[in-house]
C-alpha cells in the first residue's frame, strides 16, 4: 500500500511541475495586464512605471523562475489588481465553492442513485422510461442557459427563490459556511441543483447500467434462492458491486465540478472561486490565474489518489494486484 | 389543487409586500456589475474603484451628473495667477468619526495618493506637477511650474481621506474599515470582496443627506441576472442595464428605467504613420501604399458608415450619433460639427479621387467585450465599407488581448493594426482630455498622444491643444479647444466618431436616478419618489 501511494505521489509532483510551466507560459504570453489596469488617460510614464513595478518588463524565463522561487516557499505571487496574496484570495472563496460543489455532489447521489436503482430494477415501467428521457435532457442542456430559466421560473416568475448570491452565513470550525441558516438554504438551492443537473444524470445512467449488470448475476439469483429480503439483496449484494464505477465517476467529477463551477457561479453572482477565476482571466490577472490553476491541479491529484485508495478499499483485487506490482 | 392555490396567492401577496416594507426600512439593495479591486480611494484609479469611492469620501470639487464642477470639500477656488490657485475649504465638516476636517488632511491626501505602494493605476495623472501649501486651516494653493487651466477639473478626481487614519495605513486597512473614514454621505461596514459591499448613512453629512439607512451593493456580473435580480425583487436598483432587456423592462409596470448619454465616444483609429500598413492591401492582395494616409480616403469612410442605422440596428436605438468628441453640452464641444452624412455615392466618388476607384482590401481589428455590442459594431462597419469597395475583413477578440496589440503590439511598440475600434470617456468632462491622448502626436516626453493609436499627427492642431492646456481663462480655452477639434476631427478626420454610449439603469418603481455622463452609480443621489 506505502510503495503504491509513494509512486502516485512522485507521479504527482511530476505532474505539478509540467502543469506549472505550462500555465505559466500559456498565461503569460497573453495580452498585457497593464492595459486593463490603468486609468486609460494615463501618459506614457504611467504605464512605464506600472510596467515595471509588476515586474513585466522582465524575461519570461526571468519572470518563471522568480515564480518557482517563491511557490517553493507557500507565495503564489500577489493579485496585480487587488494587491494580496493571489492564494489568500482563492482560499477565502474556497469555503463557498466547496459548499455548493458538496451539496450539488450530495443532491447527485441521493436523487440520482434510487432513480438510477428502480430503473434499473424496473427498466420498462414508466417512471424508468420517463426518468431516463430526462436524464438526457441533464447532458444535454447547456448549463448556463438552464440556470437562466431556473432564475426566470423559480425567482422572476413564482418568486419562491431568491434569484442571486449567498445567504446569511455562520461560522463552523472557523469556516463560513450558509447551509446551516434558512436563507442560507434558499440561496444554494438553485445554483447547487443547477450545477448537479448534469451529474444527477450521469449517475442516473450509471446506476441504471450497474444494476441491469450486476441483477442477473448468479449471485443475486443465489441471495434470492436463498430466501433473502429484496431490501437486503438491493442495498447490501447490489449496491456494494455497482458503487465501483460510481465512486470513481464522482470522485472526478467532483474535481469538475469545483473546476467548472465557473458557469454556474457566473449566473447565481456565487461567491466563489470560480467567479474570481472569470474577473482573473477577463483582466489578465496573472498571479490569480495561475495559482488557481496550480491549486486545482493539486486538487486533482488528491481527488485520484483518494479514489485509488478508496478503489482497494472497496475491491480488494486492487490491492493484491498492486502488492505483486 | 384548492390549497396550492391559496399557498401561491400567499406567497405572491408575500412577494408583493416586500418592497413597501423594505421602503419603510429606507434600506436600498443595489445589483451592480463592477466591483471596485479595493476600499482604499487611491489605491486604483479606474472607474469603479472612483465610483465607490464618491460613496464614503468627498472630494474638494464634486462633479454633478453632467462632469460640470460644483463646490465639495473646498467652497470655491480660483486662480491667482497664471501659476498659482487657491482653494477656501469648507468648515465645519466632520470626518465619520467626528474629527474635524481641515486644510492638512488636503496637504496628507496629497502626498499620500501618488505613494500608495503596488498601485496598479496612480492618481499621480491628476496630482504631478502641482505642490499644495497650507495657507491657513481653510486655506490651500496649489502651485504649478506652467500655467496650468485643468487644476480644478484634476482636483476634482481626487478623494480626501482623514490623516489621523490615514497616516501609516495600508490599503488593506481601508479594505478592513479601519482607515476607511471619510467625510461622505455613507460610512463603510463591510465588505466581503465578490459578495457585499454595505454602507450606512452618515446623519451628520454636511451636504444633502441621503435617504437610506442602510445601502447593500451586491456585485452582479451577468446582464441577465442583474435584470433577473431586480425583476425578482432581490435588488432595488441596477446598473448597467444591457441593451437587449431595456425593451422589455420598458413594458414592465413595476421598473422604472433612466437613461443618459454618457461622456464616452465610439470611435474609429486609422493608421496614419505607416507608408506600408500591415493589414491592408489592394484588391488582389498586393502591397500599396497605406491610402488611410489620404485625406479623402479617410473622409470616404466617414461618409460610408450608416450611423443612424447602427444606432437603430445595433445598438437597438440605445445611443447617439456622433460628429465630434463628445456630444452637446460638454466643455469645448464645437457647435458646428455634425455627424457624417450617410453618402455611399459621394464616397466612391472620393475613392475614385484618391485613385482609387475599386477600393482596396482591409481589416477592421475591434474589442468584443469592452464597449456595448463593439464586435457587432465591427461586423456592422466591415460590411458598410465593403458596399463602397474598401473589402473590409471584421476581427474582434478579448479587450484583455486587444488592447495591448492596438496600442503597442507592433515593431518598437508601436500600434500593430491598421484600422480599430475604440472608445474613449473624458474623465475630466472637458474635449482637452480626448484631444491631448487621442489627436495629439504620440510625444513620451510631453506625455501627450498615449492613446493616439493611429499615430494621426498634425503641428497646427497639437499647437491649438498644447496652447489651450496653457490657457486658464474659460471662454479663451473652451475656444482654443473648439478650434483643435474642427480641425484635427472635422478636417483632417485624425478619428472617426461613430456613436455616443447611451447608459441605462434601472429601478423598482419608486425609485429614481438621474443618469451620469460619466457613468458612475452615485448612491446618495437615488432617491425615492415616496
Amino acid at each position: 500500500m506505502s510503495v503504491f501511494i509513494i509512486r502516485r505521489l512522485m507521479q504527482a509532483v511530476l505532474v505539478v511541475w509540467i502543469m506549472s510551466l505550462l500555465v505559466f507560459v500559456g498565461v503569460n504570453i497573453v495580452g498585457d495586464p497593464v492595459d486593463m489596469l490603468i486609468n486609460p488617460e494615463a501618459d506614457q510614464a504611467e504605464i512605464e512605471r506600472v510596467i515595471k513595478e509588476l515586474g513585466l518588463d522582465r524575461p519570461i524565463h526571468e519572470q518563471y523562475w522568480f515564480f518557482v522561487a517563491n511557490a517553493l516557499k507557500g507565495d503564489l505571487g500577489n493579485s496585480f489588481i487587488f494587491n494580496q496574496p493571489a492564494l489568500k484570495l482563492i482560499l477565502q472563496r474556497m469555503p463557498a465553492t466547496f459548499e455548493l460543489a458538496i451539496v450539488s455532489l450530495l443532491m447527485a447521489i441521493v436523487i440520482g442513485i434510487p432513480l438510477g436503482v428502480y430503473a434499473g430494477l424496473k427498466p420498462d415501467s414508466k417512471i424508468s422510461k420517463t426518468v431516463m428521457a430526462t436524464s438526457i435532457l441533464g447532458f444535454s442542456l447547456p448549463s448556463f442557459w438552464v440556470g437562466l430559466m431556473m432564475i426566470m421560473v423559480f425567482a422572476v416568475m413564482l418568486g419562491w427563490l431568491p434569484s442571486f448570491g449567498r445567504g446569511d452565513t455562520v461560522p463552523l470550525f472557523g469556516i463560513e459556511v450558509s447551509f446551516l441558516t434558512w436563507d442560507g438554504l434558499r440561496h444554494l438551492f438553485l445554483p447547487a441543483l443547477n450545477l448537479a443537473l448534469f451529474n444527477i444524470s450521469l449517475v442516473i445512467r450509471l446506476t441504471r447500467a450497474g444494476t441491469r449488470e450486476v441483477v442477473h448475476q448468479d449471485y443475486i439469483k443465489f441471495a434470492r434462492a436463498k430466501g433473502l429480503s429484496q431490501n437486503r439483496i438491493i442495498f447490501v449484494h447490489l449496491m456494494k458491486n455497482i458503487m465501483i464505477p460510481v465512486v470513481t465517476v464522482l470522485g472526478l467529477e467532483f474535481g469538475g465540478l469545483i473546476a467548472f463551477s465557473v458557469v454556474t457561479e457566473t449566473i447565481f453572482s456565487w461567491p466563489g472561486m470560480g467567479k474570481l477565476i472569470i474577473d482573473a482571466l477577463q483582466n489578465l490577472d496573472r498571479p490569480v490565474v495561475v495559482a488557481y490553476l496550480m491549486i486545482i491541479v493539486v486538487l486533482f491529484v488528491v481527488i485520484n489518489l483518494v479514489v485509488d485508495i478508496l478503489y482497494s478499499i472497496l475491491d480488494p483485487r486492487v490491492r493484491l494486484q498492486d502488492l505483486k506490482g | 389543487m384548492y390549497l396550492n392555490k391559496t399557498l401561491y396567492a400567499t406567497m405572491l401577496a408575500a412577494a408583493m409586500s416586500l418592497p413597501a416594507s423594505a421602503l419603510m426600512a429606507a434600506d436600498l439593495t443595489v445589483g451592480m456589475n463592477a466591483e471596485p479591486s479595493a476600499i482604499d480611494p487611491h489605491y486604483h484609479n479606474l472607474g469603479p474603484n472612483n465610483a465607490m469611492a464618491q460613496n464614503i469620501f468627498n472630494r474638494l470639487i464634486e462633479q454633478d451628473d453632467k462632469q460640470r464642477l460644483l463646490p465639495g470639500l473646498a467652497t470655491s477656488w480660483k486662480a491667482i495667477d497664471d501659476l498659482t490657485w487657491e482653494f477656501k475649504l469648507r468648515k465645519g465638516v466632520k470626518f465619520h468619526d467626528g474629527t474635524p476636517f481641515t486644510a492638512d488632511d488636503v496637504i496628507f491626501t496629497m502626498e499620500r495618493a501618488v505613494n500608495v505602494p503596488n498601485s496598479p493605476a496612480s492618481f499621480v495623472t491628476y496630482i504631478k506637477g502641482k505642490t499644495a501649501s497650507k495657507i491657513d486651516d481653510y486655506t490651500i494653493q496649489f502651485k504649478t511650474e506652467r500655467p496650468y487651466p485643468l487644476m480644478p477639473q484634476d482636483i476634482s478626481n481626487v478623494p480626501i481621506v482623514s490623516k489621523k487614519h490615514g497616516t501609516g495605513a495600508t490599503t488593506a486597512d481601508y479594505n478592513s474599515g479601519k482607515a476607511a473614514i471619510g467625510t461622505g454621505p455613507f460610512k463603510f461596514v463591510k465588505w466581503v470582496p465578490g459578495d457585499v459591499i454595505e454602507l450606512t448613512k452618515n446623519a451628520d453629512y454636511w451636504g444633502d443627506k441621503t435617504e437610506w439607512d442602510n445601502v447593500t451593493i451586491k456585485p452582479i456580473k451577468s446582464g441577465p441576472g442583474r435584470v433577473a435580480a431586480l425583476l425578482a425583487g432581490d435588488v432595488d436598483f441596477i446598473d448597467d442595464v444591457p441593451p437587449t432587456d431595456i425593451s422589455r423592462l420598458k413594458k414592465e409596470a413595476n421598473i422604472q428605467l433612466s437613461q443618459g448619454i454618457s461622456n464616452r465616444v465610439i470611435y474609429l483609429h486609422m493608421d496614419q504613420f505607416r507608408e506600408d500598413s500591415p493589414f491592408i492591401t489592394a484588391n488582389d492582395g498586393s502591397k500599396i501604399k497605406n491610402p488611410l494616409l489620404d485625406n479623402r480616403v479617410r473622409l470616404a469612410i466617414s461618409k460610408a458608415i450608416n450611423r443612424e442605422l447602427i444606432v437603430e440596428r445595433v445598438m437597438e436605438g440605445v445611443a447617439v450619433p456622433a460628429g465630434q468628441l463628445l456630444p452637446e453640452g460638454f466643455f469645448g464641444v464645437s457647435p458646428n460639427m455634425k455627424p457624417e452624412k450617410y453618402d455611399p455615392a459621394g464616397a466612391k466618388k472620393l475613392l475614385a479621387e484618391a485613385g482609387l476607384p475599386d477600393g482596396f482590401k482591409m481589416t477592421i481589428h475591434g474589442p468584443n467585450d469592452r464597449y456595448i455590442n463593439d464586435a457587432k459594431i465591427a461586423e456592422a462597419i466591415a460590411q458598410m465599407l465593403t458596399a463602397i469597395g474598401i473589402k473590409t475583413t471584421p476581427i474582434t477578440m478579448p479587450k484583455a488581448v486587444y488592447f495591448k496589440r492596438a496600442s503597442r503590439g507592433g515593431p518598437d511598440n508601436s500600434p500593430e493594426f491598421s484600422f480599430v475600434l475604440v472608445g474613449w470617456g473624458s474623465g475630466t468632462g472637458e474635449a482637452s482630455s480626448p484631444l491631448k491622448s487621442l489627436l495629439h502626436t504620440y510625444d513620451k516626453a510631453k506625455g501627450f498622444g498615449a492613446a493616439n493609436r493611429g499615430r494621426h499627427s498634425n503641428v497646427e492642431a497639437d499647437k491649438l491643444i498644447e496652447e489651450a492646456l496653457a490657457t486658464v481663462d474659460d471662454k479663451k480655452r473652451s475656444d482654443l479647444l473648439i478650434k483643435a477639434t474642427e480641425l484635427a476631427v472635422g478636417q483632417r478626420l485624425g478619428i472617426i466618431p461613430l456613436h455616443y454610449q447611451v447608459n441605462t439603469w434601472a429601478a423598482r418603481k419608486g425609485i429614481v436616478y438621474k443618469a451620469r455622463t460619466d457613468e458612475r452609480t452615485t448612491l446618495h443621489l437615488v432617491s425615492s419618489t415616496k
